[in-house]
């Protein structure tokens, strides 16, 4: 036997190191569907607890809408569990194709292709349409998923301060002799919850003949007037090369990514990608799911709306309260802790109230910026932020930190 | 010598720290391994160098050891002749 106890102490000395580390991350076993209110076993082995969810990428409460469920019921029906194939031997259905049109036409593109997932949509698409004659020049702050893909790609890397469009130009100045150069970053980043600046970085763009690759994946379907994404927001729809998003959060929140962009991109993505080529079609099921969802976000910008309203809401409700948040205007509102320890006792402390929310912090971001991030959602009604702003008003209060500066907060608890 | 270690460390600072950044560095600071300079952001470094000194360096000699302080640039400047 190859794992014998010498191995299996190697692993075990690294899981206890991790544990040490005071990063070792632990699942929270949910008794209910996704919704606002859930039902949660936590520790493990505790006693269910009926809490309001503020953590859930479930931005336009479409997870476990019923006409949503219906829809993937029938898909189910009509077309089956599985297809037992990858897209280009025997995995693309009508619906497949279906979905990729709509995808299309929401986010304004010429053209789209599914992938698994987002995380395997920017796995594939760099080495799918880059080479080493070419420069990707990304965002300091771009999802790890990005960081992966880029790695995974022969062109040459290099990087910007995040949303420094002075940074930015300086790096296009210095490649200018590249074959392509791609400007790569987040629509919506999705700690800090700030928003790109793509018509700053579609003018440099054009300026330097460069291309864009937004990851809209905390936007798609409900920022921007119609939720068509940050390149609404922004003015500039029709106008980035690649859009990669999920339809795992807004979008239904199942599962399931796409490459939305240039034809010609999009073609070279089914010609050469590799998670596209070498893993399992998405279900028919979520195809279903997704399909509806898109007809529901076309038809009416009521859940978008409503999102809107409850971060507004909930964004001014914090700072009255005395709570230090990042400024923004997106559905992600991170409340600053800046202290490890304090970031999970506040959690802590929410989860007795009967508000589900999870502190965040080094090394998933930098060191002193402990934060509970929290996340609204259409499936919000006004009772449940009211309760919420309650419970983060009385654990603030038990802290000592409403209406205290950061370094107040930090001479109090520490970085 | 003591006027290039500056100029790299205050072009590092520029180049590699947010404006409230507050982490200090100096020439014996890990760049690479202490996470201030990733991967992907070598290139600029290695440009910097090589326009600012007027010499190519080799691939194989821009290895994330020879960037990881400036004390390393240095080091590796003087395979240069450039002292």
């Amino acid at each position: 036997m190859a794992f014998n106890n010498d191995i299996r102490n190697v692993y075990q000395k690294e899981l206890a190191d991790i544990r040490a580390a005071g990063i070792f991350k632990e699942e929270r076993v949910i008794c209910s569907p996704q919704d606002s209110e859930i039902d949660v076993e936590f520790p493990a082995g505790a006693s269910r607890k009926h809490v309001i969810n503020m953590c859930a990428n479930n931005y336009l409460g479409l997870s476990s809408h019923p006409d949503v469920v219906e829809a993937a019921r029938k898909g189910l029906d009509s077309r089956g569990y599985g297809m037992s194939s990858v897209r280009f031997i025997c995995g693309t259905q009508d619906i497949h194709k279906e979905l990729e049109g709509k995808l299309s036409k929401f986010l304004g593109c010429e053209d789209t292709i599914l992938f698994p997932s987002c995380m395997d949509a920017n796995a594939g698409v760099f080495e799918a349409v880059l080479n080493e004659q070419d420069v990707m020049i990304s965002d300091r702050l771009v999802h790890a998923s990005i960081v992966d893909g880029m790695r995974l790609c022969k062109a040459k890397t290099d990087t910007f301060k995040h949303s420094d469009m002075g940074h930015l130009e300086e790096k296009l100045q210095l490649h200018a002799e590249a074959r392509v150069k791609l400007i790569i970053t987040d629509g919506a980043f999705s700690m800090d919850g700030d928003l790109a600046r793509l018509d700053q970085v579609v003018t440099l763009a054009e300026k330097y003949n460069a291309l864009v690759f937004v990851d809209d994946s905390h936007a798609s379907g409900f920022i921007g007037k119609t939720g068509r994404g940050t390149h609404e927001h922004c003015g500039v729809l029709g106008k980035i090369d690649i859009i990669t998003t999920t339809l795992g959060k807004a979008l239904g929140g199942a599962s399931g990514g796409c490459v939305s962009g240039r034809r010609e991109l999009v073609e070279m993505c089914r010609q050469k990608a590799r998670p596209y080529l070498f893993s399992n079609t998405i279900p028919p099921v979520v195809v279903s799911g997704a399909i509806a969802v898109l007809d529901i976000i076309s038809k009416t910008t009521e859940r978008r709306d409503k999102l809107e309203r409850n971060t507004a809401f909930w964004r001014k409700g914090l700072t009255e309260a005395g709570l230090i948040i990042k400024e923004g205007e997106t559905p992600i509102v991170p409340v600053m802790l800046f202290n490890a320890k304090l970031s999970q006792a506040f959690a802590n402390e929410l989860y007795g109230e009967g508000i589900y929310a999870v502190g965040f912090f080094f090394p998933v971001v930098a060191k002193g910026q402990a934060r509970i991030r929290t996340q609204l959602s259409a499936a919000h009604e006004m009772h449940h932020l009211e309760k919420a702003l309650d419970a983060f008003t009385k654990v603030g209060r038990k802290f000592d930190i409403l209406h205290k500066t950061k370094q107040e907060i930090i001479d109090q608890y520490g970085m | 010598m003591s006027e290039i270690k500056n100029t790299i460390l205050d072009y590092v600072k520029k180049e590699y720290l947010e404006e409230d950044d507050d982490r200090e560095i100096s020439f014996d600071t890990p760049l690479i391994s202490g996470g201030i300079v990733d991967s992907f952001s070598m290139v600029s470094l290695k440009r910097f160098l090589e326009t600012k000194f007027t010499i190519q360096i080799p691939d194989a000699k821009a290895s994330p050891e020879a960037f990881d302080s400036v004390d390393n640039i240095i080091r590796l400047l003087e395979e240069f002749n450039i002292r």
